[in-house]
C-alpha cells in the first residue's frame, strides 16, 4: 500500500473520529452518548494548548500531558500531526484538492511555493506565547491566553460544536432533542468558513499562512529525526511535478523547508527518478529548518501582544469595572487566573445540558471573547444545580472539576456553602405582582434551592371599592360595575371598609414562610367565589351584617417575591421561568459569585 | 564510504536532537502535570496583626480641655495627663491616623482639623519623635481629601510624612475572634516600623452608626470591600476597636456636626461646643463625646459592645478625667 494511501486512511480515521466526539457529546440517553469517550482527546494532543496553559498557570492539567506524546512524535516523524491527524488539516487538504484537482500540472506547482507570507503563522505564534507569558515580567501581572482565537482544535470545536451541530439539534436527526442557540455563532461559523473557503485560492491556505499549531510544530520539526528529502544518486530533472500536490508548500523539489513540510509524502510517489524520500539521511539538495524569521518581526509580534493585552485590562474589567453581567458557569477561576486558563474550545457549551452556556462577545472584554458566559433567557432551564458537567468536561480546569459535594456545599464544604454563580435581584418595576398586582410567583415556584432562596410578602392589594345596597348572607349587591366572573378566581377577597383587614397593601403574616394557609383566621377578609356585574358571592356569611352605604372592598391577594439573600445560589431557574419574558422581572448578576471576593455583596 | 560517515553523523546528531526534545517535553510532561486542578478561589495571602500601642502605665486616662484654639486645648488636656513625653518617647516612630474621609474644606468639618493635626505633630516632635507618619484611607479621592481638607500641607508643614493608600500598602489583617475582620486588606504600611499610633478625630453624626468619633475613625484603616460592614455597624466598629488599641485618643469637639453627617456640607450642621478630649481610653472618649452630640449611649450600641469586648470603660467619670475651662 501506497504510503499517501495510510496517510489518506489516517486523516479519515482521526477526521471521524473528532466528528464522533463532537457528535456523542450530548446529553442523553442513546447508547452512545456522553458514555466516557475520551471527547477532549484532540484538545489533549494539542501541545499549542500544553504550551499555553504550561505558561501561564505552570502546570499540565490533567489530560494535557498528551501533548508529550503529539512532541515527541514530532521529533521522530516530523509535523506528522499537520498531514496525518490534524481533522482541521485534513478538511483543508480534502477542499484545496477538490478546488484544484483540475488545474494543470504547472498552475498547481506554482500555488504549492513558498510563499514569504507563511511567516505570518510563526509570528501570530510568539505574539500569542508573549500575551500568555507577560505575568513572568516582573513588572507586569497581567497574562492572557488567547492561544484559542486561532489555534485549530479549539477553533474546529468550537465551530462544530457552536455552529454545525446546532443545524441538526431539534430535527429529530440523532443530536440535541431541542434546538440549540448560541450567541454570537454567526461570527464563529463565518470565520470558520471563511477559512475553508480560503482553500480555493491557495490550498491549505489556513495551515500555511495563520495556524499557529502548525507554526509550534514547524519550529520543533527542525529537530525530527525524519524527515522529506532528496535522496543521493537519483537525478533532478527540475520538473517540479513533486510540487503540483505539495500541501506544505515546502519546495521539495528546491532545498526543502523542513518547517513547513506536513508530510503529506505526495512528492515521494510523483517524482519520475524515484528521487524523493522519507529518512534520517540529509537531503541532497540541502534543507532550509527554520522559517526566515527577522529579529525585529519577533521583537514587533512580542510587543505587540505586550502591549494589547495590559491595553485590555486598562478598561478596568478585571478590577473595579467588572461586568455585571459576566457570569460564569459554576466553579469558573476568579476572572484573572480563568483567562489565564481557557481555550475557548466551547465543550463547555455544548455538553451544558440547559444550553444556557455561551461563547461570550465583549461581556467579558476583548480578552474574553468566546469564553463561557450564562444566559438564563437561552435554553431549557437555568444552571441545573445537581449539574457539574462544564466543570468536567473543561480541559483546561478554567472551569474546575468541582464535585456535587462542592457544588452543593454539603459534606466537607458544609462549611463553606454551597458555590455561587452570582444573586437574583427582583425588579419591582416590572414583576407582576409587585408592579401590576397580579399574582405569579412562577419565580419563588421553581427556586431549588431549599429552603427556597425566594420568599413572599402576601398582601391583600385593594382593587376596587363599591358602596353597598344589600347584603343577604353571602351575598353583597353593590353600586358599581365588575367584569362578570373577574373575581371568582379564588385569589379576590372582599372586606368591608373600617372593619377587619384595614390599610391597603397592608403585609401580612410573617415574611417568608413561603406557604399559603395562614390567611382567612379571624380577619374581616372573606374569599369571593363569584361575581356578576352587581353581586358578589362570598365563600361563607360575615360575622356582622354589612348595612348599605357601608363600603365594600375587593382585594386581591399577592405573594410578592422577595430574594432570601444568604441562600441564593444564582443559578437563574428564576430569570429563565419568569413570565416576563423581553428583559425579566427577575435577573441574575454576578454579585456574590463565589469565584470572585471582590464581587461580595453581603457580609 | 566518506558520504556514509558523514550521513551516520549527521543521524547522529539528528538522534540527539531528536532525543533531547523527547527527553525535555517529557521531563515538562513529568514536572508539571497537575491532576488535581487548581484550588478553589480564596485567600490564600498570610495575614497581619496590628501591634498593641497601648502602654499599661497609662491605662485609664484621660482629660477635657474647653475652649476654640486646638493647640491650647490639646496642649492643656495633655499636660493635665502627664504631657506628650508620657506617651511619646525620644526615637518613637509615630503614627497619626486623622480623618481624612471627605475631600472637603476643613470649615465643613467632616474630617480632622489641620490645625489640631500640625499641633499634634508638633507635640510629638517636642516630645521626642522621631517621625510623625499622617495617614488615612479615605472614601474620595485620598490625593483630594487630603489637600483640600488642609491635612496634607498643614502635616507637612510641622514636619511629618504623609501616606497616602497604595495597593502595595495594604496587607490582610484577621482580629482574633473576629467575625468581619478576616482577611481584610489593612492600611498596614504606615505600620511597618511605628511603635506608636494616636487617632485624631473629630466628633460627627453619622446616620448609621449614631456617631463617628475616635472608635469610627479606625474605619479608614481597612480597604478593599469595606463598605459591606455597613450591614453591621456596630459590630464592624466593636472589632475595629479591638484590632486599633492606640497610645492615645484625641478627640476634637471644638465644633460638633450634629445633624447631615458624616459628610455635612453646610455650616448649619455644626455646632460650637469648645471640648477637647484626649484620653488612653477610646470608649470613654466617646462616651464622652456621645454628650456634646447629644446622644444617648442607648442610641450609640457599639460605645456598650466595646466595652464588653473589653476596649475600655463607657463610664468616663469613673476615670475621674480633669475638665479643664476657659482654655484660651
Amino acid at each position: 500500500m501506497k504510503i499517501t494511501t495510510v496517510r489518506r486512511i489516517s486523516q479519515t480515521f482521526f477526521l471521524l473520529l473528532f466528528f464522533w466526539f463532537c457528535f456523542v457529546m450530548t446529553l442523553g440517553e442513546r447508547w452512545y452518548q456522553l458514555r466516557g469517550w475520551p471527547v477532549n482527546w484532540f484538545l489533549q494532543l494539542d501541545p499549542l494548548a500544553a504550551l499555553g496553559t504550561l505558561i501561564t498557570t505552570g502546570t499540565l492539567f490533567r489530560g494535557m500531558v498528551w501533548a508529550v506524546v503529539t512532541i515527541a512524535l514530532t521529533a521522530i516523524l516530523g509535523r506528522f500531526f499537520c498531514g496525518w491527524l490534524c481533522p482541521f488539516g485534513t478538511l483543508h487538504q480534502l477542499i484545496g484538492y477538490l478546488a484544484h484537482r483540475k488545474e494543470k500540472s504547472l498552475a498547481r506547482a506554482a500555488v504549492n511555493q513558498p510563499h514569504r507570507a507563511q511567516r505570518i503563522k510563526y509570528y501570530i505564534l510568539i505574539a500569542m506565547l508573549a500575551g500568555a507569558a507577560l505575568h513572568l515580567l516582573p513588572f507586569a501581572d497581567s497574562a492572557s491566553l488567547q492561544t484559542g482565537l486561532l489555534d485549530p482544535i479549539p477553533l474546529l470545536y468550537r465551530s462544530v460544536n457552536l455552529m454545525l451541530l446546532p443545524f441538526a439539534d431539534g430535527t429529530g436527526l440523532p443530536v440535541s432533542p431541542m434546538p440549540r442557540f448560541y450567541e454570537g455563532a454567526f461570527l464563529i461559523g463565518a470565520i470558520f468558513l471563511a477559512a475553508l473557503f480560503a482553500n480555493l485560492w491557495i490550498p491549505r491556505f489556513y495551515c500555511r499562512f495563520v495556524c499557529p499549531l502548525g507554526a509550534l510544530f514547524g519550529l520543533i520539526s527542525r529537530y525530527s529525526l525524519f524527515r522529506v528529502g532528496q535522496r543521493e544518486g537519483a537525478k533532478c530533472t527540475k520538473c517540479h511535478i513533486c510540487e503540483k500536490n505539495c500541501e506544505g508548500a515546502c519546495a521539495p523539489g528546491d532545498t526543502i523547508r523542513i518547517h513547513e513540510c506536513v508530510l503529506c509524502m505526495n512528492c515521494l510517489h510523483t517524482c519520475s527518478q524515484a528521487r524523493m524520500t522519507y529518512s534520517t539521511a540529509p537531503s541532497a539538495q540541502g534543507e532550509i529548518r527554520s522559517p526566515d524569521l527577522s529579529r525585529r518581526g519577533f521583537l514587533i509580534s512580542a510587543a505587540a501582544a505586550g502591549a494589547a493585552i495590559p491595553s485590555m485590562r486598562l478598561s478596568g474589567a478585571l478590577a473595579a469595572n467588572w461586568n455585571p453581567n459576566l457570569i460564569r458557569p459554576p466553579g469558573a477561576l476568579a476572572e484573572a487566573d480563568f483567562l489565564h486558563r481557557c481555550i475557548k474550545c466551547g465543550q463547555c457549551m455544548r455538553i451544558c445540558p440547559t444550553n444556557i452556556i455561551h461563547p461570550a462577545g465583549f461581556e467579558a472584554g476583548w480578552e474574553g471573547i468566546w469564553t463561557p458566559i450564562l444566559n438564563f433567557r437561552i435554553g431549557t432551564s437555568g444552571c441545573q444545580k445537581n449539574c457539574i458537567a462544564c466543570g468536567n468536561i473543561c480541559p483546561t480546569a478554567a472551569i474546575r472539576p468541582i464535585t456535587i459535594e462542592e457544588r452543593l456545599g454539603t459534606g466537607a464544604f458544609a462549611e463553606r456553602g454551597p458555590l455561587k454563580t452570582g444573586m437574583a435581584f427582583v425588579d419591582r418595576g416590572r414583576c407582576l405582582p409587585w408592579a401590576m398586582n397580579r399574582p405569579c410567583i412562577v419565580c419563588q415556584e421553581n427556586c431549588p434551592v431549599s429552603p427556597k432562596a425566594i420568599v413572599t410578602d402576601t398582601v391583600y392589594a385593594l382593587l376596587h371599592e363599591m358602596e353597598i345596597i344589600e347584603a343577604d348572607g353571602n351575598r353583597l349587591e353593590l353600586k358599581g360595575k365588575l367584569e362578570p366572573g373577574q373575581a371568582a378566581t379564588g385569589d379576590y377577597f372582599c372586606t368591608i371598609r373600617g372593619r377587619g383587614i384595614g390599610k391597603e397593601g397592608e403585609s401580612e403574616g410573617e415574611r417568608g414562610n413561603g406557604q399559603h394557609g395562614a390567611e382567612e383566621e379571624g380577619s374581616g377578609r372573606i374569599r369571593i367565589t363569584a361575581n356578576t356585574e352587581s353581586r358578589l358571592t362570598l365563600e361563607r356569611k360575615w360575622d356582622y351584617s354589612p348595612s348599605p352605604r357601608e363600603t365594600a372592598q375587593i382585594r386581591i391577594r399577592l405573594q410578592r417575591p422577595v430574594i432570601a439573600v444568604d441562600r441564593c445560589i444564582g443559578c437563574g431557574v428564576c430569570e429563565h421561568e419568569c413570565p416576563v419574558r423581553g428583559l425579566r422581572a427577575v435577573r441574575v448578576t454576578a454579585e456574590n459569585e463565589s469565584r470572585n471576593e471582590a464581587h461580595l455583596m453581603l457580609l | 564510504m566518506e558520504k556514509s560517515n558523514l550521513n551516520r553523523r549527521a543521524f547522529i546528531l539528528r538522534l540527539i536532537k531528536a532525543g533531547g526534545v523527547i527527553a525535555g517535553a517529557g521531563a515538562a510532561g513529568f514536572l508539571f502535570y497537575d491532576p488535581n486542578g487548581p484550588p478553589r478561589p480564596g485567600q490564600e495571602m498570610a495575614g497581619v496583626y496590628l501591634p498593641d500601642f497601648s502602654l499599661p502605665e497609662q491605662k485609664g486616662k484621660m482629660a477635657v480641655a474647653h475652649g476654640s484654639d486646638r493647640e491650647k486645648t490639646l496642649r492643656a488636656a495633655l499636660d493635665a495627663i502627664g504631657g506628650m513625653k508620657a506617651f511619646v518617647q525620644k526615637g518613637d516612630r509615630v503614627v497619626l491616623k486623622v480623618n481624612a474621609a471627605f475631600a472637603s474644606p476643613a470649615a465643613i468639618s467632616a474630617t480632622t482639623h489641620p490645625d489640631l493635626v500640625s499641633a499634634a505633630v508638633r507635640v510629638c516632635f517636642e516630645a521626642g519623635a522621631a517621625s510623625v507618619i499622617v495617614t488615612d484611607n479615605p472614601i474620595n479621592d485620598p490625593a483630594s481629601c487630603f489637600s483640600l481638607t488642609g491635612i496634607g500641607p498643614a502635616a507637612r508643614a510641622s514636619g511629618a510624612e504623609v501616606m497616602l493608600p497604595r495597593e502595595d500598602l495594604f496587607r490582610p489583617v484577621t482580629v482574633p475572634g473576629a467575625k468581619l475582620i478576616v482577611n481584610q486588606p489593612l492600611l498596614y504600611g504606615p505600620f511597618s516600623s511605628a511603635n506608636k499610633l494616636i487617632g485624631l478625630a473629630p466628633i460627627k453624626d453619622h446616620h448609621r452608626s449614631g456617631a463617628s468619633m475616635t472608635m469610627k475613625n479606625w474605619y479608614g484603616l481597612l480597604g478593599g470591600r469595606r463598605n459591606i460592614f455597613h450591614q453591621d455597624i456596630h459590630t464592624i466598629i466593636t472589632e475595629l476597636a479591638q484590632m486599633a488599641t492606640p497610645t492615645l485618643v484625641i478627640l476634637d469637639g471644638t465644633v460638633t456636626m450634629m445633624k447631615n453627617g458624616p459628610t455635612g456640607g453646610s455650616l448649619s450642621d455644626l455646632k460650637p461646643t469648645q471640648t477637647m478630649i484626649v484620653s488612653t481610653d477610646p470608649v470613654a472618649a466617646d462616651a464622652f463625646g456621645a454628650t456634646l452630640l447629644e446622644r444617648e449611649l442607648s442610641e450609640l450600641p457599639h460605645i456598650g459592645r466595646a466595652e464588653a469586648a473589653g476596649v475600655g470603660t463607657a463610664d468616663y467619670r469613673s476615670l475621674s478625667p480633669e475638665i479643664l475651662t476657659n482654655i484660651s
